[in-house]
């Protein structure tokens, strides 16, 4: 079969924080980028954030997650990248190109070099009634509702009181939606205590030690059977929609299609494409960026973005790798500050160790032990 | 059911009301917006049966888990979170019956 093929100097896969970060940062130094997304608004899932970021002025501190997205569009288009939206990436493959689904065909892409970063999707666990309509992750529901202004239910209950659960908990209720409560099995809020506060303001029950037993109903959500945990006592909540906020998994099956080597870090969200400090995959003029590169904030995406940026056009050899590696250093700096803190500090230390595995032959043979142990070697 | 003078987004821009089909029956959807959206707003959040008649809805909205895909004539299965409303399409309910 003989495909339409394009040859790019460099192609970003995702047009979230890291990618257009990734494409500006590119374009800046000279490397003109093609950004392919497969959804129809660029952005990534800051087109649904609605709360105000914290951090710092590099990374929209104050502003919501949908203004940013808007900025980092006209960002990158005003600094020479093009964007192709509704453009889903099917294949990668080992030669390193490209396969294209651009709505009205397929096609090849042959990149100079490659950024991928494909984010995260929500995870699942089963449970009786699992799959019933009505049971969503959480960030579907807050896409329903900040983005597509509808919403999907009357009155839901939350799994897992993360800053994703807590926060989009309090996004329903500013839509309309009755929330029912909060439910976690641990003993504590893994989240930020002011989300928590929030909600308690509003009169939404935190059920800490609670499970999911099943989500009931005919055709659709009608209840959900709870337990608590230390006593064993079951109660029933009449909701319509059951929200999952359980974590996020990196999106890696084009870097693996590619052969980039994968290595499993719990705190980051499971398997993820190894990389260096400069966002660098064990293939060369593959590099990686955001939640792809471990499940992070926007704001660590944003600066990993960049990073990527950075290396792909210092190696492609048109930016000075003097002034790539002062930005890099200011770069780094900000991101240690963004893992410092309580929060921060297990994904600080799981990035330091995957980063210090070396990426060499020797490394390989590592990254191969790491998988068939199914979990990084604490050092 | 669609959102109301939300406190942070104010009235939402919509596009133009037109009307769907699901299974031969009329609904107003809003052009542009997700046929699986529009098909929430109406209130209808089962996508299709699966081969043992288990209904299944939209799990991920981001094209994803594919929970949410429905027959659309003349273009075949689609993931209605990522297809874009167009006047007068014709959505079936696979496995509904009516397939």
């Amino acid at each position: 079969m003989n495909l339409h093929e394009e040859s790019r100097p460099l192609v970003v896969v995702g047009a979230g924080p890291a990618g257009l970060c990734a494409a500006m940062e590119a374009a800046g130094a000279g490397l003109p980028p093609l950004v392919l997304d497969e959804g129809s608004q660029g952005g990534g899932q800051l087109v649904k954030q609605i709360h105000r970021f914290f951090g710092s002025r590099e990374h929209g501190a104050g502003k919501r997650g949908f203004e940013i997205a808007v900025e980092l569009v006209s960002g990158c288009l005003e600094g020479g990248a093009e964007i192709r939206l509704g453009h889903r990436v099917l294949g990668f493959f080992r030669d390193g190109r490209l396969l294209v689904d651009g709505g009205e065909g397929v096609f090849l892409l042959r990149p100079g070099a490659t950024i991928l970063a494909t984010g995260a999707v929500e995870r699942s666990f089963p449970f009786p009634g699992w799959t019933l309509p009505g049971v969503m992750g959480a960030g579907a529901a807050q896409t329903l509702v900040n983005l597509h202004g509808v919403l999907p239910g009357k009155r839901a209950l939350m799994v897992g009181a993360g800053n994703v659960g807590l926060i989009v908990a309090y996004q329903l209720l500013q839509a309309g939606m009755e929330v029912a409560g909060v439910i976690e099995v641990s003993r504590r809020v893994g989240g930020y205590l002011v989300h928590a506060e929030r909600l308690r303001r509003e009169g939404v029950p935190l059920f800490l030690r609670h499970r999911v037993v099943a989500a009931e109903g005919g055709k659709e959500v009608e209840s959900v059977l709870v337990e608590d945990m230390e006593t064993g006592a079951l109660k029933r909540f009449l909701v319509d929609t059951l929200c999952l906020a359980v974590g996020m998994a990196p999106q890696a099956e084009l870097a693996a299609m590619r052969g980039c080597r994968l290595v499993h870090v719990p705190e980051l969200g499971g398997f993820l494409p190894w990389h260096d400090r400069e966002m660098r995959t064990d293939h060369p003029g593959v590099y990686v960026a955001g939640d792809l590169a471990g499940v992070e904030e926007a704001s660590v995406a944003m600066d990993e973005g960049r990073l990527a940026g950075l290396a792909a056009a210092r190696d492609a050899g048109v930016l000075d790798p003097g002034k790539a590696a002062a930005r890099m250093r200011e770069i780094g700096a900000r991101l240690e500050l963004l893992r410092g803190g309580p929060f921060g500090e297990p994904r600080r230390r799981a990035k330091e160790r995957l980063c210090s595995l070396p990426g060499s032959a020797r490394g390989r043979e590592d990254g191969d032990r790491v998988r068939r142990k199914g979990r990084l070697k604490k050092r | 059911m669609r959102v109301r003078g939300h406190p942070v987004l104010g009235e939402p821009p919509r596009g133009r009301e037109v009307t769907i089909y699901l299974d031969g029956r009329p609904l107003s959807a809003r052009e542009g917006e997700p046929v699986a959206a529009a098909l929430f707003a109406s209130g209808i959040r089962i996508a299709h049966y699966t081969g043992s008649g288990e209904p299944r809805g939209p799990f991920c909205m981001i094209g994803r888990c594919t929970e949410c895909r429905m027959l659309l004539e003349g273009r075949g299965m689609v993931l209605t979170c990522l297809t874009p409303v167009e006047e007068g399409m014709r959505l079936r309910t696979p496995g509904g019956g009516k397939a």
